[in-house]
């Protein structure tokens, strides 16, 4: 709802109408009127307005003028603040950071320190390298520690092993929490744990009076443990923040890390045929609907992204796309973390099968479907000359790359 | 080829009847390790030799097997760090998770640590094994792949992206030999203050809508997904269209 200001002709009508049933009811509210002995009467239900809280507010300052408030529903509810300004400890949390942002299992980690940091300690954030969160407020970070740097960027476990090790000299936080994942979590927090000599609790799903319950073996038995100083928590275990902002304060380390001896060298990522990836677990989904007209061209602009192919029903109905391509509620829920709609119009069937993913991408003729509500961004167009230009855009970016590297 | 390598098993369990089983994750670092050495792969056990499921790596054609002996519930951290201190071997091939026990996965990064070699985690395939160096290629979520060059001598644990295990047949299962090696048994301390029960399924989370108002109650129950937030670009040509999308990919990473 938006907050202009309109005319509702129906409440224009009852009110002229004194015969309607709704006629009293949507009178504007008199407060004070002369009794028929000369005597003022007040309505003292009718005095005052309804504060952003829901609360009845009453304001003598005259400043409030007429009875009725126009309610606008885009009220930006302001969470309070909860500042540590002298932490008596720090509970520790290092976020995986997928793609530069918190993800959902960073957030319920971040809710689970809080539950130990109580009130007197503060949740340390120890993230590596350059990010793209802007949220870490609302997410319930109290201290933020960005290590920066080019020793950590590219896969350095090692390296990533001797700044927190500086993290745990400075701060000597009472829990290390990391999230038990295969995006780096789980192996950062394990080779941590091996250099600092304690016993990691792994795999936690709930803690509970200084104790931890986490999955043990396959996932037939659980293992109920002290609270241990290292904590590998799975996903879900404890709410995220979602009543408090947080201050976030920069914190810096104040000595320079060591630089460890490199064993294991990054050579970069290597090429992988995006088609023989499980749809489910891709990561870029390049999607057709029933606005492709041109099938050749968007297989070769799919090839020159190089992400993996989908399909919304109607086009897997009509023969251009295999059934297992078929992105939705009765073909594969995905999880991409970018994911481009060409032609799609968005049935809900559709949406519901790419709700898990984070960017949306849409090219569509129509500028009032629900695919371009859904997107982040929606280039309104003719399908065929926006891909040849996509596909021309990403060979001069490449080459440009190229020329760059020579 | 002439490589050392050894691989590191254990007993597994079914994920549904609990049955002891070769587990899955040690059958593909036999697998590759097969592939890597063919015959001159060692396998290693520490642990009860007479347990039947053991035979079941023997049948993946294996013709022997080292077994360091151990009583359940003892630290298999020490014996195995000692062997292999002595051992050799230029590759050691892990799973990376028991399916039995405590099963954290911390096994092959302490003995990375006390050994001081280097440690690849979720190793997919090995391509070139050289002078001083190994070319190989780690797995990484979503079916990416990376390439790392790490020094010899090297741990790594294997996922389920490793080359699938081979069938065990019965035969050489049979006709394997298990060699015995008695090692000093040091109890795990865990064991005494942590306690093993049957794993209580977990609640799935409910979504919690924190409303004040029916109003809004009814809003957020009725309510389509929609962003509202997003950048519309209508009546731009092809090409401005294309960039602002192509510049999109590029931040977020999936255009390299």
């Amino acid at each position: 709802m938006s907050d202009i200001i309109r005319r509702d002709p129906r409440a224009e009508w009852i009110a002229r109408n004194r015969l309607h049933p709704l006629h009293a009811a949507m009178q504007p509210a008199q407060h004070s009127w002369m009794g028929p002995n000369g005597i003022v009467r007040k309505n003292l239900h009718g005095i005052g307005f309804i504060g952003p809280n829901g609360i009845k507010r009453i304001d003598r300052s005259g400043a409030q003028q007429g009875g009725a408030v126009k309610r606008s529903a885009a009220v930006e509810v302001q969470l309070p603040l909860h500042q540590v300004s002298a932490p008596a400890f720090y509970i520790s949390v290092v976020p995986d950071m997928v793609g530069g942002r918190l993800s959902s299992h960073d957030r319920d980690l971040l809710g689970l320190a809080h539950q130990l940091a109580g009130n007197d300690g503060a949740v340390l954030a120890v993230v590596f390298g350059e990010h793209k969160e802007s949220a870490f407020a609302t997410a319930g970070v109290d201290r933020l520690l960005v290590l920066e740097g080019d020793e950590f960027s590219g896969y350095v476990p090692e390296q990533r092993v001797q700044g927190l090790r500086a993290v745990d000299n400075q701060f000597n936080p009472r829990h290390w929490l990391l999230p038990d994942s295969r995006s780096g979590g789980g192996e950062l927090g394990r080779r941590f744990a091996a250099a600092l000599g304690e016993r990691p609790a792994t795999r936690v799903w709930q803690v509970k009076d200084q104790e931890c319950i986490g999955r043990a073996g396959a996932g037939l038995q659980d293992l109920a443990r002290p609270l241990g100083r290292l904590i590998l928590a799975s996903a879900e275990c404890a709410e995220p923040v979602s009543e408090t902002r947080h201050e976030a304060l920069p914190v810096e380390l104040s000595t320079s890390v060591a630089r460890s001896l490199s064993r294991i060298e990054d050579l970069g990522a290597v090429a992988v045929d995006p088609a023989a990836i499980p749809m489910a677990e891709a990561e870029f989904i390049f999607s057709g609907g029933n606005g492709v007209k041109d099938w050749a061209l968007f297989h070769e602009t799919a090839a020159a992204l190089g992400a993996t192919e989908g399909a919304s029903r109607v086009a897997v109905d009509d023969g251009f796309m295999a059934r297992d391509r078929q992105v939705g509620a009765s073909g594969t829920w995905v999880t991409a973390r970018v994911y481009v709609a060409v032609g799609i119009s968005g049935a809900i069937q559709h949406l519901q099968g790419i709700g898990a993913c984070d960017k949306v991408v849409a090219i569509n003729l129509d500028a009032g479907c629900d695919m371009i509500k859904r997107a982040d961004l929606s280039v309104i167009g003719e399908s065929a000359e926006i891909l040849q230009a996509l596909i021309a855009a990403v060979a001069a970016y490449r080459n440009e790359a190229k020329r760059d590297a020579a | 080829m002439n490589t050392n390598v050894i691989s590191l098993v254990s007993i597994g369990a079914h994920p549904t009847s609990g049955r002891p089983r070769r587990a899955e994750q040690d059958a593909r670092a036999v697998e590759l390790g097969l592939q890597l050495a063919g015959d001159n792969l060692q396998v290693l056990h520490a642990g009860d030799i007479a347990e039947p499921a053991l035979r079941a790596y023997l049948g993946m054609g294996l013709e022997q097997m080292h077994v360091l002996e151990q009583p359940a519930g003892a630290d298999a951290l020490p014996a195995l760090t000692a062997y292999l201190r002595d051992a050799g071997a230029q590759v050691v091939l892990t799973g990376s998770q028991a399916e039995t026990g405590e099963g954290s996965g911390m096994l092959p990064f302490l003995l990375a640590e006390g050994l001081g070699w280097p440690l690849v985690v979720g190793l997919a395939q090995v391509e070139s094994i050289g002078d001083g160096s190994a070319l190989v290629l780690q797995a990484l979520p979503r079916g990416q792949r990376r390439r790392l060059k790490v020094r010899l001598p090297f741990l790594a644990t294997v996922d389920n992206a490793a080359p699938k295990p081979r069938q065990s047949a019965y035969g050489p299962a049979r006709r394997g030999v298990l060699q015995a090696q008695d090692v000093q048994v040091v109890d795990d301390e865990l064991l005494a203050v942590a306690s093993l029960q049957p794993a209580k399924p977990r609640p799935k989370r409910l979504k919690v809508i924190k409303a004040k108002s029916g109003a809004d109650r009814m809003k957020a129950a009725t309510a389509k997904a929609s962003g509202g937030g997003g950048q519309v670009l209508k009546g731009v040509t092809a090409q401005a269209g294309a960039e602002a999308i192509l510049k999109l990919l590029i931040e977020e990473g999936v255009v390299r």
